[in-house]
């Protein structure tokens, strides 16, 4: 028996390794610890894109009421996947601005034509200057931003469908 | 475009699943039969491990397929291909991502079943069918995860006109073989953990059975000592830094097997010639393999983030963690049962070869567990609701260096004790001309590089320690010195090719600690900015900066930079190092311009133009870098002479042969 059990520590360590790796799962790794948490939104000034009826953004259009923040490019398939996502939040009343990030004008253009346009307003960032400033890490990025112009949540990566309870549930326990 | 192969990748899909239906008959089949001893039920394993190969086969083929005419139909290839992409990229595309890299490993897996199958004649019929098996469930965990989870030939409707490419970074010819070569090494490991578990089911463990597996350990551990140097290569060509191993998660996840493998191979002789260490080598066997898995796992699920981090999906990484829990968790379990009734072997004293042996494992193993903790620790930490941190070079370098230095110097004297029981003082009389050889050569040495430090005089000392002993060992062995050299020649080429690969690995060894050494102590670096036409001084050459261009590349435009080397008036380079714009996935990569010597590396990056006419330039005088690689080359051949041994081949004295038949039968 003394020997039976001697054979099991390598079992045993590896329970505690397989315990501590289901705990990993559980933090999602695209919850970086953004800097810019519970701080104001960096203060940029974007023009509108070039060509399009949209007006360009600023730290002054981001207060007021809860609003999100989506970093786009028409070059990014995942933004594709989350725009009917972004369309769905703007058709349920939410204002949703947008930056659009390292593309050309023409491309960014001809990406809304085709798949709609639910944003307010839409700054051009072509050289990723103000991408910078919001510590944007790859697109899509989404930022929540409160009234006063608070960054109070960020979503790395698409929205997707199942993200969309804790995205809402962010929103609603910030107006409710 | 997508026209030509409707039809094709949904037959890839079929071939998937198909590949699964036979996994399952693989794994389940042979084993009832096993337990049964119903021949006809064993002889399933074979056919079964050679049609899992066929459809997989044929499943890669059409998605490689799939990448090479650009169907962009296929979601796997619009996310991750391009069609201005140069073909041989459009190819290693076909594994640069999460999909099409598990289809890769599945297929490797396959391939090690269907070589057990073919080559694996020697062995009894129940045990290949319990081999067999357990290779089948690896397969079927892992094309399960395929099939639920991460579809390679999921359709895109309508499909985009062009893909979103391949991260430039991946874009290089070293990065095309790299994941093949480290795939063939961890997947191949696969087959000691099907031994491993056959020999537990079977309850009986002999060196015959450490005969057996010898060769698939050599052939994964080659493939795998090969992988992780040319890995390291590109890291150093490619990120221009002018490092080469930076112990992130990804590079840990590869060499824990290796380390591990490294010692199941020196354990596993043991068991070979003494008949002992048994439960000890099947720990290993499936140690080797489950860090394998979790290396698997880690770059995956996404847990750790790393550069080589693909994507990152909570789901798929709760899929591997149960893939995970249910090999490993197993196959412990089955352990703790089954290891307990193995009879120990013979007996043997602290000092003698199985005794040196012994400490060469556990020091291994010891530096497996270290570089473990160090890439969990951040987990750990995690979980236990700490901060995010990342575990750096100074962990590694203070816990792995201490643990190898004992190692290399034990190398040398443990190869010339004797079996059973050694004589300490004899082996250190028997190492007398290798210790002079390396007195003077390191004498010899730090007269020529005088080295800066203490750290790296001990490096090099124990660098050319471990090359001497080794090449001394070969020669004692064949009668040196008490023998004349015409008798020591013919006896030389008389000894079997495991002999000399041995030899070759260890001397691989010390090049790879001289290479380590000097490298890292005797490294100039200069970060400076430069003009055109401007020469500084690096090391003794001089380097000038003669112009800078803008260069067109087939899928990527770049600044490149011509330098001029040259040392005391004489022209000896001219390298090119360029900044690489890729428009399609905008961003850049940096391509060194590398002057490789035998004896130093000139390594010249260009930066950004601070202001104008003026570039950041990083100079490096890397000497012995080339010994880096070169000794892990050595290592990787040394796999290679010692597969080509006949006595792999013909299976040599098989005392238990003769009693199998029945044993089958029985």
């Amino acid at each position: 028996m003394r020997r039976t059990l001697f054979f099991l520590i390598p079992a045993v360590v590896f329970v505690v390794i397989g315990v501590f790796l289901g705990l990993g799962l559980t933090r999602d790794p695209q919850v970086l610890p953004s800097a810019l948490l519970d701080e104001p939104v960096p203060a940029f000034d974007l023009a509108a894109i070039e060509g399009h009826d949209k007006p360009g953004l600023a730290t002054s259009d981001l207060k007021g009421e809860l609003m999100l923040v989506n970093i786009f490019a028409s070059w990014c398939l995942p933004c594709q996947v989350e725009h009917p996502q972004i369309t769905e939040l703007a058709e349920e009343g939410i204002k949703v601005q947008a930056i659009n990030y390292k593309d050309k004008p023409e491309d960014a253009r001809q990406w809304l034509d085709a798949l709609g346009d639910p944003f307010t307003r839409i700054g051009a960032d072509p050289e990723g200057r103000a991408g910078i400033d919001w510590g944007v890490y790859g697109v899509p990025e989404t930022f929540v931003v409160d009234a006063d112009g608070t960054i109070v949540y960020k979503h790395v990566g698409p929205i997707q469908e199942r993200d969309l309870p804790k995205l809402r549930s962010v929103i609603e326990g910030l107006n409710g | 475009m997508a026209m030509p192969t409707i039809g094709l990748v949904e037959m890839g899909h079929f071939l998937l699943l198909m590949a699964f239906a036979v996994a399952v008959i693989q794994s389940v089949v042979p084993m009832i039969g096993a337990a049964r001893d119903d021949s006809a039920m064993l002889e399933v394993a074979k056919p079964a491990a050679l049609g899992q190969f066929a459809c997989l086969t044929l499943a890669f083929a059409v998605l490689m397929q799939a990448y090479i005419i650009s169907d962009f139909s296929v979601a796997n290839v619009a996310t991750n291909s391009h069609s201005s992409k140069p073909m041989i990229y459009k190819i290693s595309g076909t594994w640069g991502n999460h999909e099409g890299s598990l289809v890769l490993w599945v297929w490797i897996l396959a391939l090690f079943g269907a070589g057990v199958a073919v080559l694996g004649r020697n062995l009894p019929d129940r045990f290949k069918a319990r081999v067999l098996a357990v290779q089948g469930m690896i397969g079927l965990g892992f094309l399960a995860f395929i099939v639920f989870t991460s579809n390679p030939f999921e359709r895109l409707d309508p499909a985009p006109l062009d893909g979103q490419g391949l991260n430039p970074i991946l874009q290089d010819p070293g990065l095309a073989i790299h994941p093949p070569m480290l795939y063939l090494g961890y997947v191949g490991f696969s087959t000691t953990f099907s031994f491993a578990i056959a020999a537990l089911l079977e309850g009986r463990i002999d060196p015959t059975w450490a005969r057996w597996m010898r060769p698939w350990t050599l052939a994964a551990w080659t493939f795998l000592t090969l992988g992780i140097a040319l890995g390291s290569w590109w890291a150093y060509y490619e990120l221009g830094w002018g490092g080469y191993w930076f112990w992130d998660p990804v590079e840990n996840a590869s060499f824990m097997p290796w380390l591990a493998g490294t010692a199941l191979l020196h354990s596993a002789i043991v068991v070979e010639k003494r008949n002992t260490l048994k439960s000890w080598t099947i720990l290993l066997a499936i140690l080797t393999f489950s860090l394998s898995l979790l290396g698997t796992f880690l770059v995956r699920s996404g847990v750790l983030t790393s550069v080589h981090a693909f994507a990152t999906d909570p789901e798929r990484g709760v899929f591997i963690l149960a893939l995970l829990v249910i090999a490993v968790g197993g196959s412990l379990l089955l352990y703790a049962w089954r290891a307990p009734s193995l009879e120990s072997g013979g007996i043997f004293s602290a000092v003698s070869r199985e005794g040196s042996l012994l400490l060469n494992n556990l020091l291994l193993a010891t530096a497996a567990a270290t570089v473990l903790l160090g890439t969990l620790y951040p987990l750990f930490l995690d979980a236990l609701g700490g901060p995010k941190i990342s575990v750096g070079p100074p962990y590694f370098n203070a816990t792995f260096l201490p643990l190898m230095i004992p190692l290399a110097i034990v190398l040398p004297i443990g190869v010339l004790m004797a079996w059973k029981r050694g004589n300490l003082p004899s082996a250190l009389r028997r190492a007398l001309p290798a210790v002079i050889a390396m007195a003077v050569i390191a004498t010899v040495i730090v007269f020529l590089v005088a080295p800066k430090s203490a750290m790296a005089t001990f490096g090099i000392a124990i660098g050319v320690w471990v090359i001497a002993g080794s090449v001394f060992e070969l020669l004692s062995r064949a009668g040196f010195p008490n023998m004349g050299a015409a008798r020591v020649w013919n006896r030389l080429c008389g000894l079997p090719r495991a002999a000399f690969a041995m030899t070759v690995a260890h001397i691989g060894l010390g090049v790879l600690i001289l290479g380590v050494t000097v490298s890292s102590t005797a490294q100039v670096e200069r970060i400076l900015t430069l003009a055109e036409g401007e020469t500084v001084d690096l090391a003794g050459y001089d380097i000038t900066l003669a112009s800078i261009s803008d260069v067109r590349g087939p899928n990527y435009v770049a600044e490149r930079a011509t330098f001029d080397v040259s040392r005391g008036g004489s022209e000896i380079a001219t390298l090119f190092s360029e900044r690489r714009f890729f428009p399609v996935e905008r961003n850049n990569t940096t391509e060194a311009g590398i002057d490789t010597g035998l004896l130093r590396d000139i390594y010249l990056v260009i930066g950004e133009e601070v202001e104008p006419g003026r570039f950041n330039v990083r100079l490096y005088y890397n000497p012995l870098a080339f010994w880096i690689w070169g000794g892990a080359g050595l290592m990787g051949i040394a796999g290679l002479i010692s597969l080509a041994d006949r006595r792999h081949r013909i299976g040599a004295p098989q005392p238990a042969r003769s009693r199998r038949p029945a044993d089958a039968q029985a």
